[in-house]
């Protein structure tokens, strides 16, 4: 019998902590199945953040060091300008990488650094308890927007996707989402798209990934699925938002 | 050659593959240096970072990732980069953290001042940890404690603080490199470079379990009490005879020096002691020095923050004087020689 699915040699054998429905495991999946085709797992050097893929590093089989709140784009910045040899990955959250590393990531960006950021925009503070993100979207409720985010006093959903796109540094932005078999397939493509930018070494590349919350977003799984693409969605378009990959020529 | 230059110079001679730094006077000179003759050095990096946030996490990457890295910058932007050294005192990673540190507190001035002792030597960031802080007082000392700071990092995988200060950052002196270039600098055995043949490795200190970061803090202060043990320094200064012995670091131990020179000419039996290393601080020889004399005159350019470890080592031993100037002013020899002096008298020594 021909066997069509098995856990990637990358995803180590630890059960997930994340909540039943989060979008942290399913990305984890894509991206070590990725990890292998592209057979990085030996290159790749993965900086994961305080947030809930804090552990992400019983997960992933490569090396990965932790970062302090934000600073992952300038830790991989480090690791890379000392070993370019290296495919450097971070993962980040929205606040992680939209509030307090937006410094970090748009100078790092700017530079045109060869790594690849995976921003988890959830629109949530998952691991401190579901408090309001950058990315919160308007009239959301959140520990602290328990009347909803009021735009005029905290300000507006941020997209730092686009903000990321107007930097010369950067070439390769996609936003996707997680919540059907077909976008999880277009996150998987998005990623290879942003590994290979780097291999190439093109540049700075980030995927931008709209990923489910059930536990602070008081939904079941199937709900915040639906969240994403009745809400989500509207305020965070889907699609390819910068690819300059075809017209830059490795440096 | 001024002395931030000297660290440049010093630490391209260590085997420095990575300089990551923010402007800040009185230190630009060195991170000049390094953006003139590190970035073009093969396998090497020089980043100006957009903070001295970011500086420290790329030195944090750098040294996960190996190789030997450095920071540098003055007061301000040293409170700036605490986060970070906390994050390397945690993972055990070397690194190289230089401070011109110039008069606070808050944006305070750029002339030097010793008022960040109590930040250096207790950690600085949050969390049980110390580095190793080394005090140079010239020149040619600055450059032969840049070497040892890259060595003592790699030996004990602590990050390490050279505290200079704005005066000797900026004055020019002779200085002799005793040490060549690498031709190719070792990468450290525990690096990050990607599993290959090998398990994968994890550099982390988040936990779950109170009790492995329990054991994580212990083994640390035993490596603390190690370093205590084999890397304590000080200079010792006229004090055979000397009936009352100053203690200073620094550019401040620099002034004392004068001030004592005339004091002996007049007749007065002065001696210094200055801490080379900061931390670990060497109490043993305050303490030594006690069994001979009973006098002490502190002198720092700040309101008395070392002055708290020596009588700590002194353990009520002993009569403690302070003399200080903090927000940059910077006292001359005659004004140390009048307060040598006035004690001197006062206690009736002879
Ligand atoms: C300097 C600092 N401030 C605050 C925190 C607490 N903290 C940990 S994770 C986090 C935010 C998590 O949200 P996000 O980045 O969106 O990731 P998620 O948990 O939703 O995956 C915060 C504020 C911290 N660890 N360090
Ligand atoms: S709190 Fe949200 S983001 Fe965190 S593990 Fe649970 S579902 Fe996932």
């Amino acid at each position: 019998m021909k066997k069509v699915y098995s856990r990637p040699k990358s995803l180590k054998r630890n059960h997930f902590h994340y909540c039943p429905g989060c979008g942290h495991s399913i990305i984890h999946r894509v991206m070590t199945e990725l990890i292998d085709e592209m057979d990085l797992q030996d290159k790749a050097i993965g900086i994961p953040p305080p947030g809930c893929s804090v552990f992400a590093y019983h997960y992933f089989d490569v090396d990965m060091a932790e970062s302090a709140h934000g600073r992952g784009a300038a830790v991989a910045t480090g690791i890379k300008r000392a070993y370019p040899e290296a495919i450097v990955f971070t993962y980040q959250g929205d606040g992680d990488l939209a509030a307090i590393g937006t410094a970090e990531t748009i100078h790092a960006a700017n530079r045109g650094e060869k790594i690849t950021a995976i921003f988890i925009n959830n629109a949530v503070y998952g691991m401190t308890g579901g408090q309001m993100a950058p990315t919160t979207l308007s009239d959301q409720k959140t520990t602290t927007t328990p009347y909803g985010r009021d735009v005029k006093l905290e300000g507006y959903p941020i997209r730092m996707s686009e903000i990321l796109a107007l930097l010369k540094g950067a070439v390769y932005i996609e936003r996707t989402a997680v919540n059907s078999p077909t976008n999880i397939r277009r996150t998987k493509k998005a990623i290879r798209k942003a590994f290979q930018s780097q291999i190439d070494n093109l540049g700075f590349s980030l995927v931008e990934i709209l990923s489910p919350c059930p536990t602070n977003w008081r939904m079941n799984p199937l709900e915040s699925w639906q969240w994403i693409d009745k809400e989500m969605t509207r305020e965070f378009p889907l699609g390819v938002i910068k690819d300059i990959t075809g017209e830059k020529n490795a440096d | 050659m001024t002395g931030n230059s000297a660290v440049g110079e010093a630490a391209i001679r260590a085997g420095c593959q990575g300089y990551f730094g923010y402007p800040i006077t009185p230190q630009n000179e060195l991170t000049e240096y390094m953006a003139a003759h590190l970035s073009r050095r093969r396998g090497c990096s020089f980043v100006q970072a957009e903070s001295e946030i970011a500086a420290i996490n790329m030195v944090y990457g750098a040294s996960l990732a190996g190789v030997r890295a450095m920071t540098s910058s003055s007061s301000p932007g040293i409170s700036l980069k605490q986060e970070g050294i906390s994050y390397l005192a945690a993972c055990e990673l070397p690194a190289v953290i230089v401070n011109m540190s110039r008069g606070g507190p808050g944006l305070g001035s750029i002339s030097a001042a010793q008022s960040d002792y109590f930040q250096a030597t207790r950690g600085g960031g949050h969390g049980d940890y110390r580095c190793i802080v080394l005090a140079p007082s010239s020149v040619q000392e600055l450059a032969d404690l840049t070497h040892r700071a890259f060595d003592l990092a790699d030996r004990y995988q602590i990050p390490v603080i050279i505290l200079g200060d704005g005066m000797l950052g900026q004055m020019m002196e002779p200085v002799e490199f005793k040490h060549e270039a690498p031709e190719e600098p070792p990468v450290r055995s525990n690096a990050l470079r990607g599993a290959k043949g090998r398990p994968s490795r994890i550099i982390k200190t988040f936990t779950s379990k109170p009790t492995e970061l329990e054991e994580l803090n212990w083994s640390l202060f035993r490596r603390y009490q190690l370093i205590k043990k084999e890397e304590t320094t000080c200079e010792t200064f006229l004090v055979e005879d000397a009936e009352l012995i100053v203690v200073a670091f620094g550019i401040a131990a620099r002034i004392a020096k004068g001030a004592i020179k005339n004091a002996r000419t007049a007749g007065l039996r002065v001696g210094m002691l200055r801490p080379v290393t900061l931390w670990p601080f060497p109490a043993e020889a305050v303490r030594e020095f006690a069994k001979r004399t009973k006098y002490f005159l502190v002198f720092e350019m700040n309101m008395g923050q070392m002055v708290e470890d020596v009588r700590l080592a002194l353990e009520g031993k002993g009569e403690v004087f302070f003399y200080g100037r903090p927000g940059g002013v910077i006292p001359t020899p005659s004004e140390v020689l009048r307060v040598i002096s006035r004690h001197y008298y006062q206690e009736g020594l002879r």
